[in-house]
C-alpha cells in the first residue's frame, strides 16, 4: 500500500540523528576556519548518542525498507550543520571493493578505509579520458599519473585507483588497483581547499613509478582469461554501485536544502512570518509564496530519492530513477539554500549563523558522483534508446 | 512505513484504465475538443466501468469499494493521459458523490447516493468557481444565510462541468464572515429550485469539450436537511483538498501523455542531418520532462495518501498543487516546443494539452479524488 508516513520508532532514530548533528554544531565553525585539520576519529560528545548501527539492529523488518530508510538518515544527517561526531570506517573505495573484489581481496582489505581515486586534472566525468597509466612488469604493475578530488583521501589507509593499461582500448583498458598509503612512489600532494564540505578531506595524489603486486588489481584472478573477464565485470560492478550511491549523494543534497529550509522557516517564524496554509492566493505574501515553492521543490526531490532507493529495496532496476533523484537532488541543493538566503537577507551570509554553510556544502551535490548534466544524459539515453556514442 | 507499492486492485485498475485511456479516450479527444461536445457513448462507457461510483457503500446500493483518494488519484492520472476533457466529463459526478460519502448525514446518503447506482449515467455537479478574478475558495461571494429551518443562497457560480445534465448541484457557499477553508459549507440544490437560473457558460480555453454551466442563485431556499453534513457541516479543508488532488492527478496524466508523445518524435524527426533527440538541447528537455512526471506523481500520491489516512492534508495538498501546477505547465509547454511549428497546429494534440493543463491548474474543483 502506498504510504509516506514514518513509523514512530524510525522517527525516534531520525530525531536522534538531528540531536547528534546539533551537538556537533559547536565545532562546525572551527573546522571551517581551520581547513588543514581533519576531524578526530571521535569527539567526546559521541558517547552521548547510541551508535546508528545499534539502532538499526532494532528496526522491524515490517518497517520502511532499509535502503529507503538509509536515504532519510542521510537527509536528516544533513539537516543540521554539525560535524560528524564519529567518523565512519568506510569510504567509496570500500563500496568498489565489495562490488568488484574477490573473496580474498575482501578478506584482506575489508577493514581498511579505502578511498576511490578516478578524477584527474584533465578527466572528470569522461573517465575514459584518464591518462594515469599502469604497465605490467613481471608480477607487478607500475603506476604513473596525477589524481585529484580524492574524497577521504587524507584519512584513508589505502585507495582504489583507476589507471589505463592501454589508452587505445578506451574504457576497456581501464583497471582499478588497490594501493596502500605507504607504497613507495605514492604521494599525497595536498588537501584541497573547497567552497564547502570543508571537513570532508579531499586529497590530490601523485604516482611516480609506483609498484604494486599484480594481486592488487580489483577482481584479480590467477588465470589470464578469467582475469580479463573479472576486470570487465569489476568495471561494471563499480558502475553499478552508482545506482545506490547516487540516491545517497542526492539525499545529502536534499538534506542540505531541507536544513536551510528548516533554519530559514524557523528564523522567519520567530519574526512572526509563517505560511498560512489556508490563506488563499490573494492573501499570501511574496515570502509565504516563496516558502511554499521552496518546500514543494525540496519535497519532490526528496520523494524522487526515496523512490530510487525503494526500487533498490524491492530488487527492481533503478538505473534511471537513481539519475532522476541525483538530478533533482542536485537542483534543490543549489536552489533551496540560495532561495532561503533571499528570504533572510543580508544577515544570512554572516558567520554568526550556519545557514550560509548549507549553500556552500550543498553545492557539491550537483557535481560529484556525476553532474546534473551527466544524469540528464543517462536519463535521455535511456528514454530515447540512444547509446553513449549517439548522445554525449 | 514508506512504500510506493500499489495494491493488487490498484494495479488492475491502472492497467485497465491505461488501455481505456489510450484506446477509447485519446482517439476521440480532438473531435470532442473541436466540436465542444462530449459524445454520449463516452460518458456511457465511463459509467459502465463504474469509475465514479464504485466507492459508494453497499448499504446505498453501491459496489462498496473502499473510499480511496489514492485509487482515485491513480484513476484520474490514467484518464488524464487519454483526455482531460473526457476524463472530467466521466468523473464530474465524483465532485458530488465523494463529498456526500465523506460528509453526508445518514439521511442525505440514503436519499442521494442511490441516484448514482443505476446502469445509466446520472449527472450531478459541484458548483464552486465564481465569476470574479479574485475568486478563491477561502474568499467566496456566494452566501448562505440561515432563516429558520432553511438556508437562503445568493450568488453566482460558473464553469460547472456538465451542469446541463445535473439533477443536483453541490453549491459551495460561505455561512459567515470568516475567511478560510474551515468556514465554507456545501448545500445540495435541486435543479428545479425556485430562484435558480441555469445558463450555458461561454467556452473555455481548455477542457473545451466540456459543456459548462453558470448558476445564478437569487434567494434560493434550501432546507436545513440539505446542508451537507447537517448541523455539523463539512470539513472544508478536506473538501477543497480532495478537489485539488483530483485536478493535480489529471495534470500528471496530461504531462505524461505529452512526454510520451514527444519522445518518439525526437527519435524520428531529423534536423541538420540527425534526429533531434541526439541534440542535448532537446534530450535534456525530455530528460527533465520525464523526471518531472515522476516527481509530480509522487507529490500527488503523498497528498492523496494523507487524505486516505484522514490526516489534515492541507499542507501536502498545497505543496502538491503548487508543484504540479508549475511543473505540468512547463512539461507540456516544453513538449509543444519539441514539435516546433507542428506543436502550434491543431492537427496534433500538443496545443490542446497545453490548453487543458493550463485550465486544470487554475480552475478549482471540476472533479474529486
Amino acid at each position: 500500500m502506498i504510504d509516506f508516513t514514518v513509523s514512530e520508532a524510525d522517527q525516534k532514530i531520525l530525531e536522534q540523528i538531528i540531536a547528534e548533528g546539533r551537538a556537533g554544531e559547536k565545532y562546525t565553525r572551527y573546522y571551517e576556519d581551520n581547513e588543514d585539520e581533519i576531524l578526530p576519529e571521535k569527539f567526546a560528545e559521541a558517547d552521548d548518542f547510541p551508535s546508528l548501527l545499534k539502532q538499526f539492529a532494532t528496526r522491524s523488518p515490517e518497517d520502511t525498507p532499509a535502503a529507503t530508510f538509509q536515504m532519510l538518515v542521510i537527509m536528516y544527517r544533513n539537516i543540521t550543520a554539525g560535524v560528524t561526531l564519529r567518523q565512519g570506517r568506510g569510504a567509496l573505495g570500500n563500496a568498489a571493493l565489495s562490488a568488484a573484489g574477490t573473496a580474498e581481496q575482501k578478506a584482506k582489505w575489508g577493514n581498511t578505509i579505502l578511498a576511490m581515486s578516478i578524477t584527474e586534472p584533465g578527466a572528470g566525468s569522461d573517465t575514459k579520458a584518464i591518462t594515469s597509466t599502469a604497465k605490467q612488469d613481471g608480477d607487478e604493475w607500475i603506476l604513473n599519473g596525477d589524481k585529484i578530488f580524492v574524497t577521504t583521501g587524507i584519512r584513508c589507509e589505502g585507495v582504489v585507483v583507476w589507471a589505463t593499461t592501454d589508452k587505445n582500448l578506451g574504457r576497456a583498458g581501464i583497471k582499478s588497483f588497490v594501493v596502500m598509503k605507504d607504497t613507495p612512489g605514492f604521494d599525497i600532494l595536498r588537501k584541497e581547499k573547497k567552497l564547502g564540505i570543508r571537513n570532508s578531506d579531499t586529497a590530490a595524489y601523485s604516482f611516480r613509478d609506483c609498484r604494486i603486486p599484480k594481486e592488487n588489481v580489483l577482481g584479480y584472478q590467477p588465470d589470464a582469461t578469467a582475469n580479463k573477464k573479472a576486470a570487465d565485470d569489476g568495471y561494471k560492478g563499480v558502475l553499478k554501485t552508482f545506482n545506490m550511491t547516487r540516491p545517497g549523494v542526492a539525499a545529502g543534497g536534499v538534506g542540505n536544502a531541507l536544513g536551510a529550509f528548516k533554519f530559514g522557516s524557523e528564523a522567519l517564524a520567530d519574526e512572526g512570518i509563517e505560511v498560512d496554509w489556508e490563506a488563499g492566493v490573494h492573501h499570501r505574501t511574496a515570502v509565504q509564496d516563496k516558502l511554499i515553492e521552496i518546500e514543494a521543490d525540496n519535497e519532490a526531490a526528496k520523494l524522487s530519492v526515496l523512490r530510487a532507493a525503494w526500487l533498490a529495496d524491492k530488487g527492481l532496476s533503478n538505473n534511471v530513477e537513481a539519475s532522476i533523484s541525483k538530478a533533482k537532488g542536485g537542483e534543490v541543493c543549489r536552489t533551496g539554500p540560495q532561495r532561503i538566503m533571499d528570504l533572510l537577507g543580508g544577515m544570512s551570509v554572516s558567520h554568526d549563523h550556519l545557514v550560509e554553510k548549507f549553500m556552500r556544502d550543498g553545492r557539491i551535490s550537483d557535481i560529484y558522483e556525476g553532474t546534473g548534466q551527466i544524469q540528464r544524459l543517462i536519463i535521455a539515453r535511456n528514454i530515447l534508446e540512444l547509446s553513449s556514442a549517439e548522445l554525449s | 512505513m514508506i512504500s510506493f507499492e500499489l495494491t493488487e486492485e490498484q494495479e488492475l485498475i491502472r492497467d485497465t484504465l491505461n488501455g481505456f485511456a489510450r484506446d477509447e479516450l485519446a482517439p476521440k479527444a480532438r473531435e470532442a475538443d473541436e466540436s465542444a461536445t462530449i459524445a454520449e457513448d463516452i460518458i456511457a462507457s465511463g459509467w459502465e466501468l463504474g469509475l465514479a461510483t464504485t466507492q459508494i457503500p453497499e448499504a446505498y446500493g453501491g459496489a462498496g469499494g473502499d473510499r480511496s483518494p489514492l485509487t482515485n488519484a491513480i484513476i484520474l492520472e490514467e484518464l488524464g493521459y487519454g483526455c482531460a476533457s473526457l476524463a472530467t466529463a466521466i468523473m464530474a459526478p465524483t465532485a458530488f458523490i465523494q463529498p456526500l460519502i465523506d460528509f453526508g448525514t445518514e439521511a442525505q446518503k440514503q436519499q442521494y447516493l442511490p441516484l448514482f447506482t443505476g446502469s445509466e449515467f446520472h449527472g450531478a455537479s459541484l458548483a464552486l468557481q465564481e465569476p470574479q478574478f479574485t475568486f478563491d475558495p477561502v474568499d467566496m461571494r456566494t452566501t448562505a444565510e440561515r432563516q429558520g429551518d432553511n438556508w437562503r443562497l445568493n450568488g453566482t457560480k460558473t464553469l460547472i462541468p456538465l451542469g446541463d445534465r445535473a439533477s443536483h448541484f453541490l453549491v459551495i457557499a460561505r455561512t459567515g464572515p470568516e475567511r478560510g477553508l474551515s468556514h465554507i459549507d456545501a448545500f445540495i440544490v435541486a435543479r428545479d429550485s425556485a430562484g435558480l437560473t441555469i445558463s450555458a457558460s461561454t467556452g473555455t480555453q481548455g477542457l473545451h469539450a466540456l459543456p459548462m454551466s453558470t448558476l445564478q442563485l437569487d434567494n434560493v431556499q434550501v432546507s436545513a436537511d440539505n446542508r451537507l453534513g447537517g448541523d455539523a457541516g463539512i470539513d472544508g479543508r478536506r473538501l477543497i483538498n480532495t478537489l485539488r488532488v483530483g485536478a493535480a492527478a489529471l495534470s500528471v496524466g496530461v504531462s505524461n501523455a505529452a512526454t510520451s508523445y514527444a519522445i518518439p518524435y525526437a527519435q524520428e524527426r531529423e534536423a541538420f542531418g540527425e534526429v533531434i533527440g541526439k541534440k542535448q538541447s532537446i534530450a535534456f528537455m525530455l530528460a527533465d520532462m520525464y523526471s518531472e512526471v515522476q516527481c509530480m506523481r509522487w507529490m500527488v500520491w503523498q497528498a492523496a495518501s494523507a487524505l486516505e489516512q484522514r490526516q489534515d492534508a492541507t499542507k501536502a495538498t498545497t505543496l502538491a498543487r503548487n508543484y504540479t501546477n508549475r511543473r505540468a505547465l512547463k512539461v507540456v509547454d516544453d513538449a509543444l516546443q519539441v514539435f516546433g511549428g507542428h506543436g502550434f497546429i491543431r492537427d496534433l494534440p500538443l496545443e490542446m494539452w497545453l490548453r487543458n493543463v493550463r485550465t486544470l491548474t487554475v480552475l478549482e474543483g471540476p472533479i474529486a479524488a
